[in-house]
């Protein structure tokens, strides 16, 4: 059934879905709402870095050196817990720059130089062509494979065949149409491609699947979970090693090598810098991608070693290659359907991998190493073409279509030689090659152009020595005694003994001398001379990326140029209507200052902003410096520039600072006015109603003066009972204002409080006694039912002295001459003691009995035609009591006496706060 | 902003812990023949490892600090 028709109309209509994905990925980016602006897809797309070496790569190295797979992506994991520092800084210096490479970023960061540029790509494209070529020859091996399903036949690898009838051929140049048709449809200026990154996502998702699916099928299918596997295993020692320990040949520096190295091509692989940098919707994703992307990882590893070691057992004694078990575990068990999921699974590992890393080398290709050239050496010839937009995408299709050539070429040449099985590892050393250059320019200004270039040379050179040639000689390409002979037949110089160092594996080798040799020149070499002018421009845009620096770029212009010069030059590059539209939008943003002839400093910044989008930004620096008359800034100055700015920075922090200072006191001058105007309201109602209640005792008291005056005849006892109400009302009066006041103070929280814990029992004997001359007048009878030993409350003597007092006056009062009686009871409750006050006066009628609490107000007194109280008495009661966490009440009906409790909590650990707080 | 003061110190942590238990001497303990529920420990060890690391990365980033 899996016949060639099948399987090539399977891998089209995949690659056809592919495209679809993609063209509407790019539909909707066109229309804004864009469906990659999500942190799941973002963390998805850098799956990329999973491609075939670990999709059927992972197995075959399980199957050599057991867990000797993982620190390939151990290394990407601890790296993306640092994601939320360095890929922060680096997205945001390529979007303020409108970098759009790798080689970009190294080239701008060290002053915009063409040499960098250009170092950086050479060496890209030299350490990935290999990798692209192990590509290929995945995915042609995997369909020679499926065409002889259901014989598990392994390629024949000393068959050699015309390039005309070898399938990698035909794979290499549809990958590269299907590369051409994704990446180069049009010029954007910010190298973004949202339709590229939909379908890669979609591909990581595919080969996630695929592979799990498999490994779950594996384990659970063909044995019965983890724990048979590793049981079946125990009974071939030879298999044994492979599960129990770090393998021999790696040991721990190789482990600890390989965690370096993965964990700085996680950050630098041009792929990878292509989606996790330059392809960024929102550096909000970078967040929940740091530890999504880690988990695909995780997840994609999990079957690895079950699908290695079940291969090894199932396939024991035939020649079945273990790289290919991934497909043919499957394939032995004739699962047709989940074979040509996993030949799907691989295919989407190959080509996404190809897609974006062929995308990548060809935008540095035609910026950093084309383009350069084409400047210095026809100038004349570019300046007479008006659009050269046309001649880019000519530069970078031509270039995606070389490199995947170069890519089969170099597969076709190898072949089965060492070269290819070793070669992830060698290319992720060559990418290490560039984290000198880039760590240091994000985080040391002193770093110079001389320097990265002396850097990255010497590492290039001792990367290439020490492990690049030597792979060449066990391929058979250079002699084989340059290996065990060195250079010149000079044992310190053999290529893996570097000087005569044992005891390490190739890799580590490699990495401990590249890394010495690069990080050596490039500090070395910087530290010679002070950086250039245009070096220390760019090491601050880099360096201080993060912190609010505002348009230093533009202060470090000087020069004239003319709008329609920079507006031609632009045009050239972008097309005439996308730079009218891109120019107008930035008059528009800068409130319409476009209309002038001559270009200010923002203008030109913006100009060659846009420019370096499209052909890098050393490029775009020449362009723009031949249209404009520039007058070169010394080192000074540019220091001076940059002080200036630093300090108006700190200044303005200054000014922010005390901003924010200003504003909370305000707010609190705010809030204390509120409440004076509260407390003014207060005292205004207050004084209302006391003058008001003034005024009946100076009437009456006016009155009664008045009659003495007037009427010098008057009785004897009239005179003395005249005088007599003079001097209850003075009284009244003076109880008046002493209770206002007394009310005030509690109100406004400024009373005395002398919390003690104290005896109730006490405080109502004490009360009892003060009032007893009022009782015997009115000749009433007081009971008291006052138990021992209660337990003490805290509470103000005095003022409880004064709730117990205002009470008790309260029912003498009220009390029928000669018959009343007075009941007072002290009871323990659960939440304190109560206090009840009851007599056999009239009663208070029940809607009556909340106005009593109420200031001024005193109701239904039938026994005296006047009020005799202050009509405060009670409040002010009230507010003692609830002051000290208790409560005042009155229970009564109409002719059966009223009873007035309260309530005052136990002295506990609890009450002190209690009375610290203020409930006025 | 002092959340991501502290969001931040957490993912730094995580890499330390990260990188002590992903590599020697912490690996080597586990480097011996001995089984898990039937798993290789250094298999079971690093798996476990890697996975408390993607745990508190997640943690770090997606909680909030209240």
């Amino acid at each position: 059934m899996l016949e060639a028709p099948v399987v090539v109309t399977v891998a089209l209509v995949y690659l056809g879905l592919l495209f679809a994905v993609a063209w509407w990925g790019d539909k909707r980016a066109d229309q804004g709402r864009s469906i990659i602006a999500n942190p799941t897809i973002y963390a998805l797309s850098m799956a990329v870095y999973c491609t075939t070496w670990t999709f059927y790569g992972s197995v075959g190295r399980a199957a050599v050196s057991g867990i000797g797979f993982l620190p390939v992506y151990l290394g990407p994991t601890l790296v993306m817990a640092l994601g939320w520092f360095l890929l922060l800084k680096m997205v945001r210096i390529v979007k303020a720059n409108r970098i759009t490479s790798i080689a970009d970023f190294i080239s701008s960061r060290y002053g915009k130089s063409h040499r960098l540029g250009g170092l950086v790509t050479i060496i890209a494209v030299l350490g990935i062509i290999p990798y692209i070529a192990l590509q290929l020859k995945a995915v042609s091996g995997t369909v020679s494979l499926l065409l002889s399903y259901p014989d598990i036949v392994m390629p024949d690898r000393s068959a050699t065949m015309s390039v005309a009838a070898d399938m990698s051929f035909y794979i290499a140049l549809i990958l590269a149409a299907f590369t051409i048709v994704f990446g180069t449809r049009h010029l954007d200026a910010t190298e973004r491609h949202e339709g590229m990154v939909a379908a890669i996502a979609f591909e990581s998702s595919v080969k996630l699947v695929a592979f799990v699916t498999v490994g779950v099928f594996v384990t659970y299918g063909m044995y019965d979970g983890f724990g048979d596997i590793f049981e079946h295993i125990a009974t071939h020692p030879e298999l044994r090693r492979l599960v129990t320990a770090i393998p021999s040949g790696q040991g721990y520096t190789g482990w600890f090598s390989l965690i370096i190295l993965s964990g700085l091509a996680v950050l630098f692989l041009p792929r990878q810098f292509q989606v996790a940098v330059v392809e960024n919707v929102n550096e909000a994703h970078l967040k929940r991608a740091a530890w999504l992307f880690p988990l695909y990882l995780l997840l994609i590893n999990v079957f690895v070693l079950p699908i290695a070691l079940g291969g090894l057992l199932h396939f024991s004694g035939q020649a079945v290659d273990a790289d290919t078990f991934v497909l043919t575990l499957p394939m032995s068990q004739r699962q047709q359907g989940l074979t040509l999921l996993v030949f799907i699974g691989g295919l989407s590992a190959g080509t996404g991998m190809v897609i974006v890393e062929t995308i990548a080398l060809s935008t540095m290709v035609c910026n950093d190493l084309v383009m350069p050239l084409l400047l210095r050496r026809k100038a004349a010839a570019l300046e007479e073409r008006k659009d050269l937009s046309g001649l880019l995408l000519a530069i970078r299709r031509g270039a995606i279509v070389v490199i995947l050539l170069l890519g089969y070429l170099y597969f076709r040449l190898a072949g089965e030689a060492y070269a290819l099985v070793a070669i992830g590892l060698i290319s992720f050393s060559a990418v290490a090659q560039f984290a000198p250059a880039i760590i240091g320019g994000m985080y040391w200004r002193g770093g110079t152009r001389a320097g990265a270039l002396a850097g990255l040379s010497a590492g290039f050179l001792v990367w290439g020595y020490t492990l690049l040639l030597p792979s060449f000689a066990k391929s058979g390409w250079l002699p084989a005694d340059f290996l065990t002979q060195g250079l010149f037949g000079s044992e310190l110089l053999r290529p893996q003994q570097l000087f005569g160092l044992t005891g390490m594996d190739e890799i580590s080798h490699c990495l401990f001398w590249s890394s010495l040799a690069n990080i050596g020149a490039y500090l070395g070499v910087s530290l010679l001379r002070p950086p250039l002018a245009a070096e220390a421009t760019q090491a601050t845009l880099f360096v201080d990326a993060l912190k609010e620096t505002g348009p230093v770029g533009a202060a470090l212009w000087r020069g004239r140029a003319q709008v329609s010069d920079l507006r031609e030059l632009v045009g050239r590059f972008l097309g005439p209507t996308r730079t009218e539209a891109a120019f107008a939008a930035f008059a528009r943003r800068r409130g319409g200052k476009g209309a002038a002839l001559e270009a200010d400093a923002q203008l030109v910044q913006f100009a060659e902003s846009l420019l370096a989008g499209a052909i890098g930004s050393a490029s775009a620096r020449v362009m723009v410096a031949s249209v404009a008359k520039e007058e070169p800034l010394s080192l000074e100055e540019v220091m001076h520039i940059l002080d200036e700015a630093s300090q108006l920075r700190t200044y303005s922090r200054e000014l922010e600072r005390k901003s924010r200072e200003l504003t909370a006191a305000t707010r609190e001058l705010q809030d204390a006015n509120a409440r004076l105007q509260e407390l003014d309201k207060v005292k205004d109602d207050i004084m209302s109603s006391v003058t008001h209640e003034l005024r009946t005792p100076l009437t009456s008291i006016r009155a009664f003066s008045e009659l003495l005056r007037d009427d010098p005849k008057m009785h004897l006892a009239d005179r003395e009972r005249f005088l007599g109400l003079i001097v209850s009302e003075t009284e009244r009066l003076t109880r008046l204002i002493n209770q206002t006041l007394d009310l005030a103070k509690i109100e406004s929280g400024r009373a005395d409080w002398n919390g003690c814990e104290l005896d109730l029992k006490e405080v109502v004997e004490q009360s009892v006694a003060a009032t007893s001359q009022l009782f015997r007048e009115k000749g009433a009878h007081v009971e008291l039912d006052l138990p021992d030993n209660l337990p003490l409350i805290l509470a103000d003597r005095d003022r409880l002295v004064q709730v117990m007092l205002n009470l008790l006056s309260n029912a003498v009062k009220f009390l029928p001459p000669g018959s009343g009686r007075v009941h007072v009871v002290l009871r323990a409750l659960a939440e304190g003691l109560e206090v009840s006050v009851a007599d056999n006066g009239p009663g208070i009628r029940a809607e009556d009995q909340a106005l009593i609490f109420e200031k001024f107000r005193q109701v239904g007194d039938t026994m005296t035609a006047k009020p005799s109280g202050t009509g405060l008495g009670l409040p002010i009661s009230r507010r003692i009591v609830e002051h000290f966490g208790g409560r005042l009440w009155v229970e009564s009906a109409p002719g059966e006496g009223a009873t007035f409790r309260f309530t005052l909590p136990y002295a506990g650990p609890a009450e002190p706060a209690a009375v610290a707080g203020n409930p006025a | 902003m002092q959340r991501r003061i502290l969001a931040g110190d957490r993912l730094i942590a995580t890499f330390l812990i990260g990188c002590v238990l992903f590599n020697y001497p912490l690996l080597s303990l586990f480097d011996r023949p001995l089984a898990l529920f039937g798993v290789p420990l250094i298999y079971a060890y690093v798996f476990a490892a890697w996975a408390l690391v993607v745990g508190l990365m997640a943690w770090a980033i997606e909680r909030r600090i209240s």
